[in-house]
């Protein structure tokens, strides 16, 4: 057992925003189903339709539901803050909250951004795309639509099965030049596999579990390992991971710095961060994007040095 | 028992009879209001002489209040305005940041402990020649305990460093644009917005539950209503967890509490269909003094801090537009829920744009859910139009004015939030009446403070703090703006069958005045002196209480 006792990481927080109906609470309900081990915290503006096993309800104080397996569901009403504050964050391994409808997730990810021991890991905004253009010319919702999706890190088109082809080029298209910075993808029934949207498994010890072999569809997703051999400026290798045109969704793993020092490297949607590598582990990413855009070499040659 | 109570003057808000000199009370009902000699028809009775020299009118009805008011007052007054509390002590108005420091001093020397926090609410820099007050203004104070101090808005909170410390705020590197940074790059101690406010104001004192009013805060409020002759107020926006609704339903059941609270249940962290449930059970609690079965919804934030939804041209200074609280469909979805179950809603629309929103809903939901009398009421509407007014007619929309606004932000909404046309259009009393809209006028207690009378000089004058006029054309007279705090609000409330006039048969709510309303110079309608109230028939002399 380690003597030193590492200093424990901050809480990852994913954001999961979008209008109403845009299939949130229906992601949630996927992520709870598959926790998998993993002690999620599910931060929700109401009950409403979320999905809770009734067998696997262990307790319910008020507002906050504990459920078997470590995972615990919160609806916070008009005070997000207090919910977080009053989660113990050593019982949690990764938050997700769902913002109410014509919440800003923008918003949200800055004022959590104050509170100590969390950190944003990433922004997830879903669309209904049989709604979309409806929603995003509305004299009402049009401002509020457009903040949500500019603070996304990564756009999911939902129900993509309520479309055609053509018009679902038309919405891609239409995203991906509105929101450059972001990266897009698409799916149906809010199946937007669980390694896209979570970072964490457990969060206290080095977590050398893959994120490979999970629930991410091989037909849609490529996920492939990156050897790294060499020492880098760990900043410009995650900038270009994020770079949108590469079709690459989700990075995780370990970069030998210039200064010889092993960093962790995550990245959701465009979204990235690095922070010191727990001790013992060797370099190496695992990635998975987009199998149409995403190519192994591709991604390979951008970390040539150049 | 029959007690017929004779006054100098009973200005009775009932066109068929507008004063009488005598009214007849009955085991807390009405039963007649006329001459003594028409009411001695009625049998054996006493005659109560108490009042032969006041002037009796109907119990005041404050449609847009909040109860924490009375909570609130444990927390030290800094506003800028003298202010009465419910034990009838006025707290002279602190017009300095100076003075501000002076009086937390004086609490600071009363307090032992020096880590123990203090909080204190209704500070108000724009009135300050600096706009701004920071935390070493509130260091002067003290460095060893936390003080968090709430702004009039209930928006913004300014705080000590200690405060800032103890929630991990004081340190370099924050980028969030509700905390502004001073020249050392460390937070100024002020805090933009409820999110952030909380976990410094928890450190400061505050209530994790600000907002929910607890037994001892209720009981206060209570007499803060006798002092401004209020005998019916709402608490518009309550969460009402079953705990609340507990205290509720006991304290306002004692012999010794003097109003009538209606209660209204907060759209937020419930769906509608969750909303409708947890009303209707309510439904079930209600009392006579505590009525239950009302939902409120926030469809925008507010104008001040621009977060209301506005129309164009916008915000004055070109401030972005606001945040919706709530979802266009989710808002429909309430209103139908609402209609088929007979709920009445009241919905808060600051910004025109909202209140257009509220029109366009209730218009769909009418059409699914045709419903008459249904009295729903747009609570602010500080930004209605002449046009807004005409849709809201055919729907059978009520308003409920923030006629307070004129005198405490008149001056900034002119300069700053809509500018001068819009500002002198805000809260449009004479276009609603012109209009056929029933209405009503509020403090917003916390917000301002509560008084109709007050509240019924600012729509008559339309002054703001800084003496101007702003609005001639959208002035009241007396006449309608009495209607407006009694009969007017009562109609809001669907409560004009039970309250707001005095008639036979009504319940006997009466403000007791020693000066006449309808008499005084109207510029002065805000300093008639009350004597008290009589709530359901037992009388609450201010002075005693």
């Amino acid at each position: 057992m380690d003597s030193s006792e590492p200093q424990p990481l901050p809480c990852p927080v994913t954001i999961v925003g979008g209008y109403l109906g845009s299939g949130k609470t229906t992601l949630i309900n996927h992520l709870l189903a598959k926790a998998d081990g993993s002690r999620l915290a599910i931060l929700v503006n109401d009950f409403g339709d979320l999905a809770i096993d009734a067998q696997l309800i262990e307790g319910q104080e008020g507002d906050v539901i504990n459920l078997s397996g470590g995972c615990v569901c919160c609806s916070y009403g008009n005070d997000l803050t207090s919910a977080l504050m009053q989660l113990n964050v050593n019982d949690i391994d990764q938050v997700v909250i769902e913002s109410s409808g014509v919440a800003l997730p923008g918003a949200i990810s800055s004022s959590l951004s104050l509170l100590g021991g969390y950190v944003v890991s990433s922004v997830v905004v879903l669309v209904d795309a049989s709604t979309i253009q409806q929603h995003a010319g509305d004299k009402y919702l049009a401002d509020t639509i457009e903040r949500q999706l500019a603070s996304a890190d990564l756009i999911a088109m939902n129900k993509c099965d309520l479309i055609n082809d053509e018009k679902k080029r038309e919405i891609h298209d239409w995203l991906r030049r509105q929101y450059t910075a972001c990266k897009v993808i698409e799916v149906q029934e809010s199946e937007i596999p669980k390694v896209l949207v979570l970072v964490a498994s457990t969060r206290t010890k080095p977590d050398n579990r893959s994120i490979q072999g999970t629930d991410h569809d091989a037909s849609i997703y490529r996920a492939f390992t990156l050897s790294l051999p060499e020492k880098y400026d760990v900043s410009v290798v995650a900038e270009k991971l994020a770079y949108t045109g590469n079709g690459l969704l989700r990075v995780k793993g370990f970069v030998e710095d210039l200064n010889g020092v092993m960093q962790t490297l995550q990245m959701v949607g465009s979204r990235w961060s690095v922070q010191p590598a727990p001790q013992g582990v060797s370099s190496g990413l695992i990635c998975i994007g987009l199998s149409k855009l995403c190519d192994e070499d591709q991604v390979k040659k951008l970390l040539e040095k150049n | 028992m029959i007690t017929i109570y004779a006054a100098r003057k009973i200005i009775t808000m009932n066109p068929a009879r507008p004063t009488v000199t005598h009214v007849a009370v009955r085991d807390g009902l009405i039963i007649g209001a006329g001459a003594l000699a028409e009411l001695e028809g009625f049998g054996e009775h006493a005659i109560n002489n108490q009042f032969a020299d006041k002037v009796i009118m109907p119990g005041m009805v404050e449609g847009h209040s909040h109860a924490v008011e009375g909570k609130w007052w444990k927390y030290v007054y800094c506003g800028y305005f003298d202010r009465m509390d419910p034990h009838g002590k006025v707290w002279s108005g602190l017009q300095s940041i100076e003075s501000v420091v002076e009086r937390l001093k004086q609490q600071d020397a009363r307090l032992t402990d020096p880590d123990e926090p203090m909080a204190g609410w209704s500070i108000d820099p724009i009135y300050y020649p600096e706009k701004q007050v920071t935390r070493h203004d509130l260091d002067r104070v003290s460095t060893t305990r936390p003080i968090g101090i709430m702004h009039a808005s209930g928006h913004i909170m300014n705080t000590n460093s200690r405060a800032l410390e103890l929630a991990g705020f004081l340190r370099s590197g924050i980028e969030h644009e509700g905390m502004p940074l001073g020249e050392d790059g460390l937070p100024t101690g002020e805090l933009r917005g409820p999110d952030i406010m909380m976990p410094v104001g928890n450190h400061a004192g505050f209530d994790s539950n600000l907002f929910d009013f607890d037994e001892e805060g209720l009981i206060d409020f209570g007499k803060l209503c006798v002092r401004k002759g209020v005998t019916t107020a709402t608490d518009l926006a309550a969460k009402l967890a079953d705990e609340v609704v507990d205290v509720g339903v006991r304290v306002t059941a004692r012999d010794d509490f003097p109003l009538r609270l209606m209660p209204f249940r907060f759209h937020h962290g419930l769906t509608p269909n969750e909303l409708l449930d947890h009303v209707l059970e309510l439904k079930q609690h209600s009392t006579d003094r505590f009525r239950l079965g009302r939902i409120k919804i926030v469809a925008d934030g507010s104008i001040q801090g621009f977060t209301a939804r506005v129309k164009a041209p916008g915000y004055y200074n070109g401030a972005p537009n606001g945040l919706w609280y709530i979802a266009p469909d989710q808002m429909l979805t309430i209103y139908e829920l609402a209609l088929q179950h007979n709920i009445q809603v009241h919905t808060h629309t600051n910004g025109d744009e909202a209140t257009d929103l509220a029109i366009d809903i209730l218009e769909k939901a009418l059409k699914k859910q045709p419903t008459v009398n249904h009295r729903f009421t747009l609570q602010h509407g500080q930004l209605i139009n002449a046009a807004q007014f005409k849709r809201m007619a055919a729907l059978g929309f009520c308003v409920n004015h923030f006629a307070n606004h004129h005198f405490y932000w008149g001056d900034e909404h002119y300069h700053l939030t809509v500018g001068p046309e819009r500002a002198e259009r805000m809260n449009p009393c004479r276009t609603a009446l012109d209009n056929g809209i029933p209405l009503a006028i509020h403090s917003d207690a916390p917000i301002t403070p509560i008084g109709p009378l007050f509240t019924a000089w600012c729509a008559v004058n339309r002054l703001t703090s800084s003496g101007r006029t702003q609005g001639e054309y959208e002035k009241i007279t007396v006449a309608e703006a009495l209607y407006a705090i009694t009969i007017g609000a009562a109609y809001t409330l669907q409560m004009d069958d039970e309250i707001g006039s005095i008639e036979a048969g009504k319940r006997a709510d009466f403000a007791i005045l020693e000066d006449d309303p309808t008499e005084i110079d109207p510029v002065k309608l805000k300093d008639v002196r009350i004597w008290g109230t009589v709530q359901d028939g037992r009388v609450f002399d201010a002075s005693a209480i």
